[in-house]
């Protein structure tokens, strides 16, 4: 019998609702699924919530009665905020969370370095927001249960997946004991300790790092602005480094690497806690400063990846699919691009519209992901958190010279998560006009946002389906191009038509997006009327043309749906 | 191309001297660092990463 626990967790600030569990007493027989979700954290729910925008139904299962505990995620990405609002949750992030874009390093209480990450005016969220991750699960949450689409079992753990012919066979314990699901597919996001994962016996590829760090959230009034703060070899932490960052609610998250040989256990006690914590605010000027413990943990840094996500009829998702250092904020922000990714390819693929060749390109694509992360990650962890020997001295010469050397101090630059660009995606198109563009977002590239007007920017226009960004400056679409475009839909294949030009309304497209001043063109790369993007539901670039023709553009859709 | 400029002879004689003493003033305890920040110096001087790469080679070869 699964009992999860009926107390709500312990928080300063947040309010934790507890869910009734879902019992099977309560329903009905359980017929075959279509998509079962293994886990309701950030990957679990946006999986769900893409899938139900291609009007592909799923369940998500979740062994707890209650949002994460504790703050866990607490930075988002601009391309976060970009994927979040294709699934209506970024005005409520915006709303609650923190932005901010600057980032200080501290070495000997002097500043060697100040990231100031830029802020495009085309951009409509900022590069970072700080949010506490229950709340951006609440958000996630409210929004799965405004669907119909998504059936949220609470208090459901997955005990046994047994992979059968073309499905997947999910045991589940609750708190009147278990049942059966059968599902088509089974999305694992079943988070970094995946039990699924464990079960099926597969095995991650990369490395693990040494030394431990704690995360405290406290409670304190700091007369600080919201930017990152990074601290290294402080005279109480020799050798370590410290890091800092404001969230709301008056919380500050305070991460601290451990003295050698230091276990979890002995740093998590009240007393350690304590005595560092003061320590590190007597440092940057806030001695006796009063505070009050919200939650605290302890991590390790990691650099590891399944090198395939799909088996059989299970797909690894998020944390289960891939461990990822804390430093560059790559958890969260990693699992949301994974999320979309798989949301519209595993759409795509239940309602038939292409052949399971297109989860053989999301797993590919996504591991293509996780490796250049882990490259760049791995510089930053050793860098942050070096291992013993050369690259501790190295680091070290570093921290020294940077005090007066300034050539030295762009290695203080983080690398923080960026989207990935899937360059060589076999879903691009090979007899496009990529290569003869000089400027735009490029094969396998997220879009750059336009902003159109004070609260207008091009991404939200898009999504949902693949979109056709036309740029012309006549008053109709093409009869050709309309008879590609005609032709896909009456095959299901959602395809909208965005012409952006001149004309105040221009037939055969969705939407029109004035470009009066030119302004969307010159960042496209257009130069002539004629010219097109073809964008993935997930918004990358699989083609573009200088002038887009019918042959062509059927073309692009056939790659990006191979059968 | 013209080949890099290499020491005189007194040129050396003083760098070495000075590299000598150098390592001395650092201490026991602080001449890997001391060391460390001088190749990343160097390095910068040299301006071309490749070069030093055959360096790093030279200087493992016969320890």
């Amino acid at each position: 019998m699964h009992n999860p626990t009926a107390e709500p967790r312990p928080s300063i600030y947040y309010n934790y609702q507890v869910h009734q569990p879902w019992l099977p007493s309560q329903h009905g027989p359980q017929v075959r699924q279509k998509v079962v979700i293994a886990g309701s954290g950030p990957a679990g729910m946006v999986v769900a919530l893409e899938l139900a925008r291609h009007g592909v139904p799923s369940v998500i299962v979740t062994s707890e009665l209650q949002v994460s505990q504790g703050s866990r995620a607490i930075v988002f990405t601009r391309r976060s905020m970009e994927i979040l609002q294709q699934v209506g949750v970024a005005d409520r992030m915006t709303e609650n969370g923190l932005p901010w874009r600057f980032g200080n390093s501290y070495y000997r209480g002097e500043r060697v370095f100040r990231l100031e990450a830029p802020h495009d005016p085309d951009d409509r969220f900022f590069p970072m927001l700080n949010i506490q991750q229950q709340y951006m699960e609440e958000y996630l949450l409210d929004a799965c249960n405004a669907s119909d689409l998504i059936d949220f079992r609470w208090g459901n753990q997955v005990t046994h997946v047994q992979q059968m012919e073309g499905f997947a066979k999910v045991e589940l314990d609750t708190p009147e004991g278990p049942y059966t699901l059968e599902t088509n597919w089974l999305v694992a996001a079943d988070g970094g300790r995946s039990g699924i994962r464990s079960a099926m016996n597969l095995q991650m590829e990369g490395a693990s790092y040494e030394g431990f760090f704690v995360i405290a959230d406290i409670k304190i009034d700091l007369p600080l602005p919201t930017e990152r703060l990074a601290y290294f070899d402080p005279d109480w932490n020799r050798g370590n480094t410290i890091l800092m960052h404001r969230e709301p609610h008056g919380i500050w998250r305070v991460d601290y690497q451990l003295p050698e040989g230091e276990t979890p256990e002995e740093a998590l006690k009240p007393e350690s806690l304590k005595t560092r914590i003061d320590a590190q605010l007597a440092m940057i000027g806030h001695a006796g400063a009063k505070w009050e413990m919200d939650w605290s943990s302890v991590y390790s840094a990691r650099t590891l990846t399944l090198p395939d996500y799909v088996h059989g009829n299970v797909i690894f998702t998020g944390d289960a699919a891939h461990l990822l250092p804390i430093f560059g904020v790559r958890g969260a922000n990693t699992a949301f691009q994974d999320a979309q990714s798989l949301g519209w390819q595993l759409a795509f693929v239940v309602k038939g519209l292409t052949s399971q060749k297109l989860l053989k390109n999301h797993s590919s694509e996504r591991v293509g992901a996780a490796r250049e992360i882990i490259h760049e990650s791995g510089k930053s962890t050793r860098f942050m958190a070096p291992p013993a020997g050369g690259f501790q001295l190295l680091r070290d010469a570093v921290l020294s010279l940077s005090l007066t050397q300034a050539f030295v101090r762009p290695l203080y630059h983080w690398r923080t998560s960026r989207p990935h660009e899937y360059t060589h995606s076999m879903l691009n198109s090979r007899g496009d006009d990529n290569a003869l563009f000089t400027a735009g977002p490029a094969h396998g590239a997220p879009p750059q946002n336009i902003r159109l007007a004070p609260d207008d920017f091009l991404l939200d226009h898009l999504g949902g389906g693949f979109d056709l960004l036309y740029f012309t400056e006549a008053d109709a679409v093409p009869d050709a191009l309309m008879a590609v475009v005609t032709s896909a839909r009456a095959k299901g294949v959602p395809l909208r038509v965005i012409a952006v030009g001149s004309c105040p309304s221009v037939a055969g497209a969705d939407v029109t997006l004035a470009d009066a001043e030119g302004h969307f063109r010159q960042r496209y790369g257009v130069q002539a009327s004629g010219a097109g993007y073809l964008l993935r539901p997930d918004q990358h670039v699989c083609a573009r043309w200088l002038t887009l023709d019918a042959t062509r553009l059927q073309d692009a859709l056939t790659a990006a749906m191979p059968q | 191309m013209t080949p890099n400029p290499t020491l005189s002879l007194t040129g050396l004689e003083t760098v070495y001297d000075a590299l000598a003493t150098a390592i001395d003033q650092a201490g026991s305890e602080k001449k890997e660092l001391f060391l460390v920040k001088l190749a990343l110096l160097n390095a910068n001087a040299l301006g071309d990463a490749d070069l030093f790469q055959q360096q790093l080679h030279i200087a493992l070869q016969d320890l």
